[in-house]
């Protein structure tokens, strides 16, 4: 082999090498300016006053509970109503609709992936609100509910896809196993597959939570953007502020460097902090499932 | 042995088979609550947007305060992210998975790349924006641009590009490396001219669907790139430009009297670009898998 | 004359299995060595160390020399770090126990290892074809369909190109690794008296399927079990007069 083949093979490996790291650099890269434009708003804010209930940054209220309280609660709305729909849909479609059904849900599940989040913060605000306004009898609309819902929408593709392949992946013999010993397809599904692609769904779970937490357009044309701690399961029928919408929204009106603007970084902070955590958890189920599977295999 | 078979009544075989219809029903009704918001979402913006459109629509520019006319600005822009953000994201993207799919030995640190594109994929949209507004606006100075965006939008896209590519490696068969090396092709030579192309059309389906996630995002445009208004096409990367998500975010939100026809018309060309995109790639994938050569 | 000498070699795989232990053997050239014995032995693994395949593969430990012989009989050792891994495997073909076709026409699968090579000229690139077509006994079959995919070929035709394939470089050894296992008697039989031709020209190295395979094709024989050498003689002395037990039983069958 040629001297100039040589060198070539060995500069395109370096590159292919440089971009299989990259990964790494940009998150690293993200951490780091988040950290050096957030951190300084401990510096301008005591940690006192982040722990508050008001945020009412035009008189330096910087309290940061309403905006977490606003994400917990729209979050767990839509995770109430996302997961039970999700494995429900990702059990019917995996394992009992026939197959010319399959072709069908697969694809439509897919489209639903693709509709982009402001246009269903659209129709959520256009057609979604006042329906919910009239049929619950509230004063408004513009709801955790509705964003919960919203979010549902968003998040159940996921879970349904995830999971799907998760069930799957389960191996033919322990169905059939569990059939020769004499139980319905209903009870080996309940007994025998789910179980065993139980990593596989708890990981599309966490991927759908991970999603919905990160979701912005939608919960912020649809939840009223008002900063007011939710204190119980009745507030979801309440106006409240998610994390990442207070964001979206004042980002745009601050000045740059400004205490508000630091301190919206650092709201940034809390949410990469967040979804780290949500995905390392999910990717960590994986791994030690796949581990003892393996053990139990060998 | 008979007190076996003499069980609670519970395990009867007749309330077995209601129990497993009444479950199978329960779960198709639960599947009806999945699909149905899809069918009505997608039927009810066409229904209400489809009189909106017209070739003025399409190629015109936004004339009273963007309460008539087209929306021309708005398509050209997000055509131009689009393709920015695959120039940057592409060949980075393939790259990675090349490395992970071929090159990449099983150790602790491949193991940390791994977990490194999991967290790039879990990042909220909007800490990308903050992201790049703290890096590619502020620091490396470009403004508020077409640039700024790409670069935000193809990091934020780089995880589906890497995961979907790397999968299409590995697809290829083992053995179609094994003996191109044994016929005296380098590793370089096996992934160029046999693995990569065989990939290829998996590739490609991953490639579209991350960027019309992308073409379709509108928080890490908001502070990067995002103009409402431009009284002209954008003429450099530089440049700040509108964009289709952020442009049905502002005239549902913020334009008061915006008559609802042309909110709907902007929904459904944003809807038609997105699922024909989708389509294409569905497309490439299944005729792929019909054509292969192993 | 010698083709190919192993000298003390031993190898060790990471996971333990097919390893091979203080392995001397010496390859005659223009003949067919035939190295058989039960699964695990090591057969494979010898092939693959002699062009070096098993660089691909986690090796934890290798030691010895295997020493392959120039048209000056001058040797080069094999396992040298410093050696051109890949000229050598345009010296040693290999055809391997499945037939892998790969996912091109015929014309391109018989070109694809000259192309990578560097070779351009087209007048050449079409005198191999139909040259090594010629030597698998395969060119009368497809010699007006060459752009055809080459998986469109039964199973046989596809194994016959593989050892096409391996001759489109003119190598100088032939190492082949149960080549006709899957593959109905006739296939079989064509591939046999193609090696037949082969080695007036060729050195040819062969695991057999089957020790009647063995029995059929080869000069000399070599019986491997769990690794080790045990015993290596012409093969008419081999198969009728063997030395050592452990090959007289498993040629009988007590094992296998």
């Amino acid at each position: 082999m040629g001297k100039f083949q040589k060198i070539q093979e060995l500069f395109v490996s370096g590159l292919i090498k440089v971009s299989g790291y990259s990964a790494i650099i940009f998150v690293l890269l993200i951490l780091y300016f988040l950290l050096s434009e957030g951190l300084p708003a401990l510096k301008e804010v005591s940690v006192q006053s982040l722990l508050e209930t008001r945020w009412y940054p035009i008189e330096d209220f910087y309290g940061l509970l309403p905006l977490i309280g606003g994400s917990i609660i729209v979050t767990l709305g839509a995770t109430l109503i996302a997961v039970p729909i999700g494995i429900g849909t990702a059990v019917y479609i995996a394992e009992v609709s026939p197959r010319w059904a399959k072709e069908i849900l697969k694809p439509m599940v897919e489209v639903l992936a693709g509709i982009p989040s402001v246009v269903l913060g659209f129709l959520g605000i256009l057609a979604f609100t006042s329906l919910l306004r009239q049929s619950l009898d509230l004063p408004t609309g513009l709801t955790a509910l509705t964003g919960s819902i919203l979010l549902a929408l968003i998040s159940i593709p996921t879970i349904v896809s995830v999971s799907e392949d998760a069930l799957d992946a389960v191996p033919r013999s322990y169905r059939d196993a569990a059939v020769a010993l004499g139980a319905t397809e209903w009870e080996t599904i309940w007994k025998v597959t789910l179980p065993a692609a139980r990593s596989g769904v708890i990981t599309a779970v966490m991927l759908g939570i991970g999603r919905t937490i990160g979701e912005t357009m939608a919960v912020m044309m649809v939840t009223g953007n008002a900063p007011i701690l939710p204190t119980g399961l009745r507030d979801l029928f309440s106006p409240v502020r998610t994390m990442t919408a207070t964001i979206a929204a004042e980002m745009g009106e601050v000045a740059s460097g400004s205490t508000h603007y630091h301190i919206l970084f650092f709201i940034g902070i809390v949410l990469f902090l967040i979804s780290l955590i949500v995905n390392l958890t999910a990717s960590a189920v994986v791994f030690r499932q796949r581990k003892r599977s393996e053990r139990i295999l060998s | 042995m008979s007190t076996l078979t003499q069980k609670r009544t519970r395990k009867d075989p007749k309330f077995r088979h209601i129990t497993q219809q009444g479950g199978y029903l329960l779960l198709a009704l639960i599947t009806l609550i999945t699909i149905t918001p899809i069918i009505i979402i997608v039927s009810y913006i066409i229904r209400q947007g489809a009189s909106a459109i017209s070739l003025e629509f399409i190629f015109g520019f936004p004339t009273n305060g963007m309460k008539d006319g087209g929306i021309f600005p708005a398509i050209v822009g997000t055509i131009y992210l689009t393709v920015f953000t695959a120039i940057f994201a592409v060949p980075l993207g393939i790259g990675a998975a090349i490395y992970l799919s071929e090159y990449a030995p099983e150790n602790r640190w491949t193991r940390s790349i791994r977990i490194a594109i999991i967290n790039l994929a879990g990042i909220p949209s909007v800490v990308y924006g903050l992201f790049g507004l703290g890096l590619f606006v502020i620091f490396i100075n470009l403004g508020t641009s077409i640039l700024a965006g790409a670069l935000t939008l193809a990091i934020m896209t780089l995880p589906v590009i890497i995961s979907t590519s790397e999968e299409s490696l590995r697809s290829v068969p083992q053995s179609f490396r094994v003996v191109s090396i044994s016929l005296g092709a380098t590793k370089w030579q096996t992934i160029r001219r046999i693995v990569l192309p065989q990939s290829l059309p998996g590739v490609t389906t991953g490639v579209i669907l991350g960027l019309v996630r992308a073409a379709g995002e509108t928080a890490p445009i908001l502070f990067t790139v995002a103009a409402f208004y431009l009284p002209s096409l954008p003429t450099s990367p530089l440049d700040s430009t509108m964009a289709l998500p952020y442009h049905l975010f502002v005239i549902s939100t913020q334009v008061p009297g915006m008559p609802v026809e042309i909110q709907f018309g902007t929904a459904l060309v944003l809807l038609v670009f997105v699922l024909s995109m989708q389509l294409l790639a569905t497309l490439i994938r299944s005729r792929a898998r019909a054509k292969r050569l192993w | 004359m010698d083709k190919i000498i192993v000298d003390h070699l031993s190898l060790n795989y990471s996971d333990g299995t097919e390893s091979l232990k203080d392995i001397n053997l010496n390859i005659a050239s223009n003949s067919i060595t035939v190295l058989y014995g039960p699964a695990g032995g090591g057969k494979s693994t010898l092939l693959r160390v002699i062009n070096r395949l098993n660089d691909l593969a986690d090796v934890e430990s290798i030691e010895g020399k295997v020493l392959l012989a120039d048209k000056n009989n001058n040797y080069t050792n094999v396992l040298d770090p410093k050696l051109d891994v890949i000229s050598l495997r345009r010296r040693v073909g290999m055809v391997f126990a499945r037939p892998i076709v790969l996912p091109f026409s015929i014309k391109e699968n018989l070109t694809y290892g000259l192309k990578m090579a560097g070779e351009k000229n087209n007048s050449r690139l079409d005198h191999a074809v139909e040259k090594s077509l010629k030597q698998a006994a395969l060119w009368d079959e497809v010699m007006d369909r060459l752009d055809d995919p080459a998986v469109a070929l039964s199973g046989g035709q596809q194994q016959r190109l593989c050892l096409a394939r391996s001759l489109a470089f003119e190598p100088e050894v032939i190492l082949l690794d149960e080549p006709t296992s899957g593959l109905d008697p006739i296939s079989t039989n064509k591939v046999e008296s193609s090696l037949q031709e082969l080695k007036q020209d060729y050195t040819i190295v062969l695991v057999p399927h089957s020790v009647q395979q063995a029995g059929r094709v080869a000069d000399q024989a070599a019986f491997f079990l769990q690794g080790e050498l045990v015993e290596f003689a012409p093969a008419e002395q081999l198969f009728t007069n063997p030395k050592d037990k452990r090959t007289e039983d498993y040629l009988v069958g007590r094992f296998g």
